[in-house]
């Protein structure tokens, strides 16, 4: 493994920025450490090494022009995002094949700052799951422990980073599949506030809740990627038409003096592993020691708030996924001849979606139609706006609320494969987020037996600011505790 | 044996229903940036957006939103002060989303009205339509099926799909129940239609061209026993193409009820589709099991919310309604009753209007739109304004005519080369070397050559009996193979003949 590898974005930024790397070589490193690791970890879908390098070649002679921090950085996209002419499958065997004709806003910003595009990365499929063990393509592995899952759906997003594959990467979170996956890997993920983001081009799962938004190893990293994929987009008529709050120098800040954080008295307790909790206290204590003021709060409606995501994703996703018809693009099942196109539609949905995404169809249709709409998605739309009341009513009080971002670090793969309920679980902590559309990051808080812990950040609506501001306080110390990111400590990472 | 329409009307109550479509005319459409152009190549006007590719998102327009509440003001509704899209799912291969961005429960204009006169035994007499509602939503792509013998989907070898009708901005407006019509029914909804179309051609928001389906009807008829109180099961039929169709389906669904109700036969309810060519209805797709399209609020697009001084400052720029310009017209122009509805039925009212604003005598210009002009286009059978002669050029026909530069008889050789595409008038004229024989002494000589001809006419006119004189004239005109000014050489005879 080539020590550039283990560079945090905002310093190959640098030495690409000063001349001394050049993107071609950071992007090579990225595509051998690919090219090394990939066959253990199945972090990636598709690994564009020609578009990639080519890019790379063009942030090299661009290099004069460009006042980008992250110009010629590698990074990994979701395959959920739509890129231009490079194959984009949602983890769906019905969209292989499909090369989308146009890139979406997030993807545009990303090659606008001249970062360079490696590859699309594993998840549940249609981001539906919480351990890319729903993938049409098979399981991706978590760096820490191979025979684990990396969380999901954005599981290959974080293992990628966490295998030193890519210094950034793209998630998206629908109720946790950017937190999640960064909690069980060591990584850091933010979901920006709803809105912040620009959603066009990214295949829709849960469009009132489904946000792209940025990972790294470190808060820094992140801040940087943040600060290149918000604001305002004119095509997406849910993006928010205001300034993207500075986040680059709120983790430059990590300043916490005088801030009051809430700790969510209902994200804790019964189900929440020792280890977990032991880690999450040790980090309130690093903050209260930096001076903040650590208040408890209590948010009533949070018990609500899986009943009620688990009403509404598939009620939106049952409307979304009814495009995928074999008409237009993607797979084509029993075109003989003699099939209408009736039977075709219904043979490639049948062939084309996995088990996972049609429960969820299943479930969003029932809950749509006629004569249960008002007891099903009437209702959990009132949830809805409860759980928005709490944040409001929490926010009175306190500038953030915190709270562990899983109950468990990560789980074998397998193990939950044959409970659903039991793999829903896994995002309690993350989904009244989406839910309110409020701000959140996972950053790692430390180890239990040897596997990496998440501590979740909380801010209102546009203060996307202070999940960087309290995260990079809380990473200082724990950086200068671990000697360096928490990813430093994979063992058996395959270095060569 | 089919029943009389009287003898229908005699024992049964009908109530309509109707809904009309109407394709916006705005100049992108509806969610898109994508053209509108009518008739364009199969699926060039398309995009990411419009063909619902994963990840694309709506953006609504905002010219659409306008014509909407535009077309609610004018038809006296309430303009809701925030409204939604909402997604009305089924699976059909020509829905890219198969699902249709549209308005549920709360649309963007609600209760208004519109009256329409039609003539009854009592003579005119207005009847109030009610509308429920006025919303949006996009249309479809349109399938084709190819072999098979029926052009329907069973049968057909393959079909194929065009998306640039995809996404063009629709508007529906929707009645109430109509009742207490009796008899009139086919004709108050011909008259709401035709009035409403009317409207909308004011507004200037859409093509209305029923034959290109820029303007959609669809008759919901019901019929129930006089003094029964009672609604009977209604059919909804589609594919009314014309106002003429209206009235067709109206009537003919009436009678078929009928039939059904006197045998003791149960009404299906049911969609209909009108057959142009027999008037009679064809069943389509049973409604008993009520489709569900899981309606739910279109997450993609925020609420619509127009600002309340901007929907002022459209109500107070509504153009005159057409109603309204009609009267005024008709007393301008002091046209009686009957030629004003007929010069509305031909559609002639604004061809009329332009071609006087152009500076021609009103009376002569709808004596060539509703005589010569409307002929030819009965014979081309084409409509009144798609005559391809416009008003300036009926204009400067008047104006050569009462210069003296052109017969009546020439120029209507002139509207005649005009239409066929041989250019402007002067050009035909020039072409054809068209001219009003002016030089009076030729015209002497043939009038005297006509006397000589015909002595005793010519004594018949000395002795007062004008008339005769007619005979004369013909010869005249024949002899200067139509190309005298008519009225001058009748001038010219009975000044010759002591009759001045
Ligand atoms: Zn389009």
């Amino acid at each position: 493994m080539s020590e550039l590898v283990r560079k945090s974005a905002a310093e190959l930024g640098t030495l690409i920025a000063q001349g001394e790397l050049s993107s071609r070589e950071v992007t090579q490193a990225h595509l051998d450490q690919i090219a090394q690791t990939d066959s253990a970890i199945h972090a990636f879908l598709h690994v564009d090494v020609q578009g990639a390098l080519a890019q790379a070649d063009h942030a090299d002679k661009s290099r004069g022009e460009s006042n980008s921090p992250l110009h010629g950085v590698p990074l990994a996209l979701k395959d959920v995002l739509a890129q231009k002419g490079v194959p984009t499958t949602c983890g769906s065997k019905i969209l292989e094949g499909w090369r989308p004709p146009y890139d979406s806003t997030v993807v545009a910003k990303l090659k606008d700052s001249g970062i360079v595009i490696l590859g699309k990365t594993n998840m549940d499929e249609f981001a539906m799951g919480s351990s890319t063990e729903n993938s049409a393509y098979g399981p991706t592995r978590n760096p820490w422990d191979t025979n684990r899952i990396p969380g999901g759906s954005g599981g290959g997003s974080a293992a990628a980073l966490a295998a030193m594959q890519a210094p950034l990467a793209i998630g998206t979170d629908t109720g946790g599949s950017i937190r999640q996956p960064a909690a069980v890997t060591g990584t850091v993920g933010v979901k920006p506030t709803y809105g912040g983001v620009s959603r066009y081009g990214l295949v829709a799962f849960s469009s009132s809740l489904d946000q792209a938004g940025p990972c790294a190893r470190n808060v820094l990293d992140t801040a940087l990627l943040h600060q290149v994929i918000a604001g305002y987009d004119p095509k997406d008529a849910t993006s928010i038409n205001a300034p993207v709050p500075d986040v680059v120098a709120a983790a430059k800040r990590a300043d916490v003096r005088g801030m009051k954080i809430g700790v969510v008295k209902e994200l804790s307790g019964d189900g929440y592993e020792k280890g977990v909790a032991d880690r999450f206290a040790e980090s309130l204590a690093i903050l209260e020691s930096q001076g903040a003021e650590i208040i408890e709060v209590s948010c009533p409606n949070f018990k609500f708030a899986l009943g009620a995501y688990y009403l509404i994703a598939p009620s939106e996703a049952s409307s979304n996924l009814a495009r995928f018809d074999a008409m237009r693009y993607g797979l084509r099942v029993g075109d003989d001849g003699a099939r209408s196109a009736e039977e075709v539609m219904s043979l490639t949905r049948e062939a084309g979606f996995g088990p996972e995404v049609k429960r969820r169809i299943i479930l969003g249709t029932y809950a749509l139609s006629a004569g249960y709409y008002e007891a099903f998605y009437g209702s959990a739309q009132k949830v809805r706006t409860l759980i928005t009341r709490d944040f409001a009513a929490a926010y009175e009080k306190v500038d953030v609320l915190v709270s562990p971002t899983t109950p468990t670090v990560a789980f074998k793969i397998g193990e939950k494969s044959d409970d659903p309920v039991a793999m829903y679980l896994s995002d309690v902590a993350t989904i009244p987020v989406n839910l309110a559309g409020v701000a959140s990051m996972s950053l790692p808080a430390g180890l239990s037996e040897g596997l990496p812990v998440g501590f979740q950040i909380i801010a209102p609506a546009m203060r996307d600011d202070r999940l960087y501001q309290v995260g990079g306080a809380l990473e200082r110390e724990l950086h200068a505790k671990w000697n360096g990111p928490l990813t430093n400590q994979i063992p058996d990472l395959q270095v060569r | 044996m089919a029943l009389s329409y009287d003898d229908v009307v005699a024992r049964y109550e009908p109530s309509l229903g109707l809904e009309v479509h109407v394709e916006l005319n705005t100049e992108t459409k509806m969610f898109c940036g994508c053209a509108t152009v009518f008739g364009a190549p199969p699926n060039t006007q398309t995009c990411p957006v419009c063909l619902g590719m994963p990840g694309a998102l709506p953006m609504v327009n905002e010219k659409a939103i306008e014509s909407t509440i535009r077309i609610g003001l004018a038809l006296n509704c309430a303009i809701t002060p925030k409204s939604r899209f909402a997604r009305k799912n089924y699976f059909y291969p020509d829905m890219p989303k198969n699902f249709q961005i549209s308005q549920y429960d709360e649309p963007i204009c609600t209760n208004g009205y519109l009256d329409v006169e039609v003539e009854t035994d009592e003579g005119a007499k207005t009847f109030r339509i009610e509308i429920e509602r006025v919303h949006m939503e996009e249309d479809t792509g349109k399938s084709l099926h190819v072999g098979g013998a029926t052009g329907r989907i069973h049968g057909a070898e393959y079909s194929l799909l065009d998306y640039n009708r995809a996404g063009i901005p629709l508007v529906e407006i929707v009645t109430k129940v109509v009742s207490s019509t009796g008899k009139y029914a086919p004709e108050v909804a011909k008259a709401y239609v035709k009035e409403l179309r009317d409207i909308l051609r004011s507004l200037g928001v859409s093509d209305v061209k029923m034959e290109q389906g820029s303007l959609r009807c669809d008759a919901n008829v019901s019929l129930a026993p006089i003094g029964s109180g009672k609604l009977g099961t209604r059919s909804e039929t589609k594919n009314v193409n014309s106002l003429r169709s209206v009235e067709r389906a109206v009537r003919g669904e009436m009678i078929r009820h009928a039939g059904l109700l006197d045998k003791g036969e149960r009404v299906v309810q049911e969609t209909r589709h009108f057959q142009e060519d027999t008037g009679a209805t064809r069943s389509g797709r049973s409604k008993e099991q009520a489709e569900d399209y899981r309606y739910f609020p279109e997450p993609d697009l925020t609420p619509v919310a127009p600002d309340a001084t901007w929907i002022e400052k459209l109500r107070s720029e509504l153009p005159e309604k057409p109603s309204v310009r009609r009267a005024r017209l008709q007393a301008l122009w002091q046209v009686p009753d009957k030629e004003m509805a007929a010069m509305v039925n031909a559609g002639a009212v604004d061809l009329v209007e332009e071609t006087v604003a152009l500076g021609a005598d009103p009376t002569k210009a709808r004596g060539w739109w509703l005589g010569e002009i409307s002929r030819l286009a009965n014979e081309a059978e084409v409509e009144l304004s798609s005559v391809s002669i416009s008003p300036k050029e009926v204009a400067r026909i008047v104006e050569l005519i009462g210069a003296g530069e052109l017969t009546d008889k020439l120029a209507r050789q002139v509207v005649a080369a005009v239409i066929a595409g041989e250019g402007d008038p002067d050009s035909v004229i020039a072409a054809k070397g068209i001219k009003v024989v002016s030089d009076e002494s030729s015209l002497i000589a043939a009038i005297e050559k006509a006397i000589a001809d015909q002595p005793e006419t010519a004594e018949k006119v000395r002795n007062g009996h004008l008339p005769a004189a007619g005979a004369l004239i013909g010869a005249v005109m024949k002899e200067t193979k139509g190309q005298a000014d008519a009225a001058r050489v009748r001038e010219l005879l009975l000044g010759q003949l002591g009759q001045a």
